[in-house]
């Protein structure tokens, strides 16, 4: 660009703007020649901003908010020839080191166009559904701060957003659906595409094929939106109680980052976490409770079943009887079986176990129809897809399938319900998995246990409490 | 402190022994001290493998005049360590690589006691480009861990990268090193992986056509 350009005509200060706009840069994740980049930054197109912040007894690392001192490393700046600080944390994402600042783009802002139809899905809602589409593209409509739309499992909360985000398409808005696992991502984004066929929609996770984030509408990890500042109109939070979300503080401090200064967060869950709740409780939170799943049937309310020396046989990787002889006796023999158990070995192990016995009993014609998932299994989304295909009768899964994923007709097994991995949520997402199809409402949900734990107890009375509320629902 | 690697606290036990024998600092928590495997047992007097040979076949194939006195290498290559290194040299976590410090400085004390106090250690060293990508040198920081004189006489020319060639790509390659003065001491070379061992011998071959009589290597990891 010669220098003499400035201000840069709007069509391309609108094609910059599209790319960079929102979000929170390295210097090296910024594609363009030193000479262009020293020019936009001089005209303020682009601003620096330092990367870590020096208080009086700490760091704060500007990307993810980290403080914690051993979570900063010092180097032998090869450039400076100094030690320099530099965050631990989020290092995976490209090193942020005092020396280099961070950049964000202060340009005109993007325009996106409004789009008069966007929604191509010609599905219908649920009445229990229509309420809360309702309260939702209120809350877009009149830019409220905050909703929680508590859901139960199967409750189909994902259409319920399809007319808040129809409304917001309409308005120019820029969207974002974070969710804390990158299955969800990969499972979202066909069927928002489908149903938003007109919008540009990305999907980002670790490993995305898209990497650019520059599209009106994203679907991301929350992990990615340390990359975005004050960049949505609309952020929607899938599962706020889920995993990394609520331990990891640099995960809500990221969300709260990425949406613009008047901006609406609406938070979807099954299970809200007691903070949630507490505040629900004050009035501090706007929610909506839809307690009845969209086909109108009860959740599957899960059964116990106390095997002796459960753990024992586990500690050599052996099923217990009570679960073999289930096997054989269980009504609805056509559906597939997820097992869910505490440890990626139990589930390796036992899951080899299971195949031969199942094969020897000729339950499965071949041992193929036996496989176990875990979250560093390489071929971990090949098999969740050829669970969903009717190709494996019998998937063993760590905890990583509790939640956002949806099979047609299974059974869902707990072994070793008591174990500290699974809590109450887990237990109550669990037991959600079971019966999400309108064809086959039912199904059966049972907790092998060696002994009842407050979780065990807690999940089943909050499932019957639903289930009640949703029959007085009507 | 907290284990480098996996940032949960580290526990001491509390006892007289420990009161009284204040042991230092670990870096690595148990659980994450354990991934890493030592090599141990017979190894390849030339270049640290471990096998049953003397000398292992790899090691046979190199000519009469290897410029390489032997190697010696601290770990084996294993998953762990591959996360570790790619976090330490292609990430830059610099303060990582101080969880290789104590076996690096013991192993050094271990294998190299024979060797003369003039020796001078030569780290091998990065692309200016690389340099200025990771902020540092990984054999550079592992040298700093050794007690003797340090000489940065090496200079690299630019080249792709290592790690994406096979093993007969590696062997066909250039010299990329130049020499920058003259040294008529013992050479260490120091750096952090050997894998054919085909950059170490380029850096001692520029040494050795140079005057350099006796060069050692001392690495890392065998991978």
């Amino acid at each position: 660009m010669p220098n003499d350009i400035f201000p840069l005509p709007v069509e391309q200060a609108h094609h910059l703007a599209k790319r960079f706009f929102g979000k929170l840069l390295l210097r090296r994740e910024i594609p363009l020649s030193d000479l262009n980049f020293h020019q936009l930054v001089s005209h303020r197109y682009f601003s620096p901003t330092p990367s870590i912040q020096k208080k009086t007894f700490r760091y704060i690392c500007s990307r993810c908010n980290n403080q914690k001192r051993s979570l900063f490393g010092k180097l032998p700046c090869h450039v400076c020839q100094v030690m320099h600080t530099y965050c631990r944390k989020c290092i995976e994402m490209g090193r942020v080191i005092e020396c280099e600042p961070l950049y964000h783009w202060t340009g005109p802002s993007p325009l996106y166009p409004s789009i008069p139809e966007p929604c191509s899905w010609n599905g219908q809602l649920a009445d229990n559904q229509i309420e809360a589409a309702k309260r939702i593209t209120s809350a877009i409509a009149n830019q409220e701060e905050q909703l929680l739309i508590w859901g139960v499992c199967g409750a189909g909360k994902t259409e319920m957003l399809f007319p808040g985000l129809t409304k917001a398409i309409r308005l120019g808005k820029r969207i974002c659906l974070a969710t804390p696992r990158a299955d969800v991502v990969r499972e979202l984004l066909p069927r928002l595409q489908e149903a938003f066929a007109p919008v540009d929609i990305q999907g980002l996770y670790g490993g995305s094929k898209d990497r650019e984030g520059t599209a009106q509408f994203i679907i991301a990890t929350t992990h990615q939106l340390l990359r975005f500042e004050k960049a949505f109109d609309v952020m929607i939070i899938d599962e706020v109680d889920a995993f990394p979300y609520h331990k990891d503080a640099s995960l809500p401090f990221a969300t709260e980052r990425a949406g613009k200064k008047v901006s609406t967060t609406i938070y979807l869950t099954a299970t809200p976490r007691a903070e949630q709740k507490q505040a629900m409780h004050r009035n501090q939170l706007p929610f909506m409770f839809v307690p009845k799943r969209f086909h109108g049937h009860p959740l599957p309310v899960p059964k116990f079943k106390m095997c002796f020396s459960l753990r024992k046989s586990l500690a050599t990787y052996h099923p217990p009887t009570a679960l073999i002889s289930w096997l054989h006796h269980r009504k609805h023999q056509y559906r597939q079986i997820l097992i869910f158990v505490p440890t990626i070995k139990l589930a390796e192990k036992l899951g080899d176990y299971l195949q031969q016995l199942l094969f020897e009993q000729k339950i499965i014609q071949s041992r193929q129809q036996v496989q176990s998932v875990h979250a560093d299994d390489k071929q971990r989304e090949e098999k969740i897809a050829s669970f969903r295909k009717k190709e494996i009768f019998m998937l063993l899964t760590t905890t990583i399938l509790e939640r956002g994923v949806t099979f047609p007709a299974i059974d869902v097994i707990v072994l070793d319900a008591g174990h500290d991995v699974f809590d109450e949520a887990a237990l109550v997402q669990i037991a959600g998995r079971a019966g999400r199809s309108p064809q086959d409402p039912t199904g059966e949900v049972i907790f092998f246990h060696e002994g009842k734990t407050e979780a065990m107890v807690q999940a089943v009375s909050l499932i019957q409490r639903m289930n009640r509320r949703g029959a007085k629902q009507g | 402190m907290n284990c480098l690697w996996c940032d949960q606290a580290i526990m001491v036990d509390v006892s007289w022994f420990h009161f009284l024998n204040p042991s230092k600092p670990k870096r690595l928590c148990q659980a994450c001290e354990s991934q890493l495997i030592k090599i141990s047992g017979h190894r390849c007097q030339k270049c640290s493998r471990s096998t049953t040979q003397s000398i292992c076949y790899d090691c046979q194939r190199w000519d009469n005049d290897d410029p390489l006195i032997m190697n010696v290498s601290v770990y084996r290559y294993n998953e762990r360590m591959q996360e570790m290194i790619a976090k330490w040299k292609y990430r830059g976590d610099y303060t990582l690589g101080y969880a290789f410090q104590h076996d690096f400085a013991n192993g050094f004390q271990q294998f190299f006691s024979f060797i003369e106090n003039d020796t001078q250690i030569v780290p091998i060293p990065l692309s200016t480009d690389r340099l200025l990508e990771r902020g540092f040198n990984q054999a550079k920081q592992l040298a700093d861990f050794l007690p003797l004189k340090q000489n940065q006489i090496l200079e690299r020319k630019l080249t792709e990268k290592q790690a994406k060639k096979t093993r007969r790509q590696r062997l066909a390659m250039k010299n990329p090193f130049n020499l920058l003065g003259r040294i008529n001491k013992p050479v260490l070379l120091v750096d952090d992986i050997y894998t054919t061992g085909t950059t170490l011998r380029h850096a001692a071959r520029i040494l050795r056509a140079n005057g350099c009589q006796k060069i050692y290597a001392y690495t890392l990891i065998r991978g």
